[in-house]
């Protein structure tokens, strides 16, 4: 049997404010970024490159990469106790407020230079596994721009993944203007692949692997580290305001007695939305 | 006055676009000039798009369909032939992708998840809910795009069926251009290989409203226990779409295209019925732009009550079909 060539799997992990609590706005208009966890929907393209990992021959490796401020080094160190081998934090000043252009731009520099620096060799194959969306961002816009500017196959909302041989198989649902449809496809790398929450069921560290996470290489870049010159790293947009909603406020609440099917109803009518 | 290019990455096989479709194209009339450009072939463009307001709908050589990257060359050329400032989509994935790469071929500006698009002065600025609906921001093209096309998906129900009607003059035959685009082999810099289709499976389309265009939703959650009957039945009284929570889709009730929520679709209709449903963060970040919500539960304390316009506590199993009744009186 030919011996399969080794592959480099790099997942993009955002580190963003915590959903479950408040989240806000700065006076600059850019979202408060003082406190954050790693995106809970970054976990599924982790989980999927480490049962790739696992399932593979030829040897892989797994390295997370993070941009983000100071404090997205908690995200980095997070995907190295679920299981990454090393980790990459791009931070720097000229990346605050970066749009899905500034932040795939910057994504492509730190993918070449922790390629750049892989100690696999050199016929080597790369793949990129993102999150569907980011949760504070939610553009699921920076997997197709990191593509694009690699060069690299495009495959995203994919619920099945295998790697075989170099090849990859996803299957992924195809939503577009006109229709939409399941598709199963196969590619070949480079490719950037975004993973669902349909795809599988994220493992969560045991002690074990938080110990042996405090070992793994946790790299901090700034954009001269990876080649970059701040301007290509420029937001294209311009945010004028960022205004909070009022929040919903309970209407009214009843105890069914028997009637409630019928005082909705009445409700409706009222509002005119029957 | 700017020129509008509309961006379909495919058309309705039945022919005629959806009430979110229309929109975009009311969108673009409100900006200047309307052109649109779709993956489809030229003869289902033609038949869709047949609207006194659109000057040119350009095509492919033939259909070029997603993931073919042949539809972002068909963009870029599209984007040059019309001189658009500014390109429109629905906020769907596959629109949504083509429009990223489009961006960095371009090295301009891409907003998803739009709402309004409006011109101020000299600039196209979008306004865009963020952080699950808890927050509005507007955004235009930053001085270091200035110049370029600004790329827009925008969701649909944000522009009301009067004003899209009287936008918009149906009847009248689109002026259908072809342009050159090599389909299949993804010019720019699409790596080496293919892409290749080993299997497609339509997925099945409900006799309903579609979910995220549906004036009024009836969603169900674990507490329909496996039976979303008495919800359809409610569903057909209202011309409702059926949505579902992550908990009914994950047990297998109902299919996964009717997930609402952070990762299911964002839907923002008029009426939201929520029933037996506890209404966690991730369900909320994609209803609660909602203008009326109405919530069915068993459970006094659930959060859903928190968002409510209207909540009975109550087992929904008697609070429906009650409902069905009701609805069914009154309408004689
Ligand atoms: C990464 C991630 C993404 C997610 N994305 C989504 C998403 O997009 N959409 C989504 O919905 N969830 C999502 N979830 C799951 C979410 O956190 C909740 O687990 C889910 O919404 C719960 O569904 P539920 O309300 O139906 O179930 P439960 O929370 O179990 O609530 C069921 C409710 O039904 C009530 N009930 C039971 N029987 C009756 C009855 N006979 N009559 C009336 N009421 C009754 C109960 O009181 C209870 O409040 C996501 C979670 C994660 C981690
Ligand atoms: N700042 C970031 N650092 C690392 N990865 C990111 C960052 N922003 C986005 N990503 C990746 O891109 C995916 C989609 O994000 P978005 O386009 O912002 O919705 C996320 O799930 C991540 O995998």
């Amino acid at each position: 049997m030919p011996h399969a060539a080794a592959v480099h799997i790099i997942v993009p992990v955002k580190w963003v404010p915590d959903a479950q609590l408040e989240r806000r706005f700065t006076e600059q208009r850019r979202i408060d970024r003082s406190e954050g966890i790693l995106g809970e929907l970054d976990e599924y393209p982790l989980e999927a490159a480490l049962q790739i990992k696992e399932a593979a021959e030829a040897e892989v490796r797994v390295s997370a990469l993070t941009i983000g401020p100071d404090g997205a080094s908690t995200a980095a160190k997070k995907a190295l106790q679920i299981g990454a081998d090393d980790a990459f934090h791009l931070s720097d000043e000229a990346l605050t407020g970066a749009d899905v252009s500034a932040t795939s731009a910057a994504l492509k520099a730190a993918v070449e230079q922790i390629l750049a620096g892989s100690e696999l060799d050199g016929d080597a194959q790369t793949l990129v596994l993102t999150g569907m969306s980011s949760e504070d961002g939610e553009s699921g816009a920076v997997p197709a721009q990191l593509a694009e500017r690699l060069g690299a196959h495009l495959i995203t909302q994919v619920t099945e993944l295998s790697l075989e041989e170099g090849r990859l198989t996803a299957t992924r649902v195809s939503t577009g203007s006109g229709h939409s449809e399941q598709q199963k496809l196969a590619a070949p790398l480079p490719a950037v692949v975004s993973v669902t929450d349909q795809a599988n069921d994220p493992r969560y560290p045991n002690f074990k692997a938080i110990m042996a996470a405090k070992k793994k290489p946790l790299t901090t870049w700034q954009l001269s580290d990876v080649a970059l010159e701040p301007a290509a790293a420029e937001a294209k947009l311009q945010v004028h305001s960022a205004e909070a909603r009022p929040p919903r406020t309970a209407g009214e609440i009843i105890t069914d007695e028997g009637d409630a099917g019928v005082k909705i109803v009445e409700f409706l009518a009222k509002e005119r939305v029957l | 006055m700017t020129t509008a290019l509309v961006f379909f990455d495919s058309l309705p096989a039945d022919g005629s676009l959806s009430a979110g479709q229309k929109e975009l194209l009311a969108a673009a009339r409100g900006l200047g000039e309307v052109t649109v450009v779709t993956g489809a072939s030229g003869e289902a463009a033609a038949q869709a798009l047949d609207f006194a307001e659109i000057s040119t709908v350009y095509t492919g050589d033939g259909e070029i369909a997603a993931p073919d990257a042949a539809l972002v060359d068909l963009l870029e050329t599209a984007v040059q032939e019309s001189g658009a400032g500014v390109v429109l989509g629905s906020d769907v994935s596959e629109t949504t992708d083509a429009l990223a790469r489009l961006a960095v071929r371009l090295d301009t500006g891409l907003i998803t998840g739009g709402i309004a698009v409006e011109t101020s002065g000299e600039q196209v600025v979008v306004t865009k809910p963020v952080l699950a609906g808890t927050y509005t921001t507007t955004a235009s093209l930053a001085d270091a795009a200035a110049g370029r096309p600004l790329l827009v998906t925008l969701r649909p129900n944000s522009i009301d069926a009067e004003q899209v009607a009287a936008a918009l003059s149906p009847g009248a035959e689109p002026e259908v251009t072809g342009l050159p685009v090599n389909a299949g082999l993804g010019g720019g810099a699409a790596a080496e290989g293919q892409i290749e289709i080993l299997e497609r499976t339509e997925l099945e389309k409900s006799e309903r409203p579609s979910l995220t265009e549906a004036r009024v939703v009836v969603a169900g959650g674990r507490g329909v226990e496996g039976d979303f009957g008495p919800l359809e039945e409610l569903a057909d009284e209202l011309g409702a779409a059926i949505g579902a929570s992550r908990a009914a889709t994950d047990a297998g009730w109902i299919d996964h295209a009717a997930q609402v929520g952070q990762t299911g679709v964002t839907v923002s209709p008029q009426l939201y019925v929520s029933a037996g449903i506890s209404g966690a963060v991730q369900q909320r970040s994609g209803m609660q732009t909602s203008q009326t919500i109405v919530a069915i539960n068993k459970d006094e304390d659930a959060p859903v009550f928190e968002i409510a316009d209207f909540g009975v506590v109550g087992d929904l199993f008697e609070v429906i079909p009650q409902m069905v009744e009701e609805i069914r009186r009154r309408k004689g």
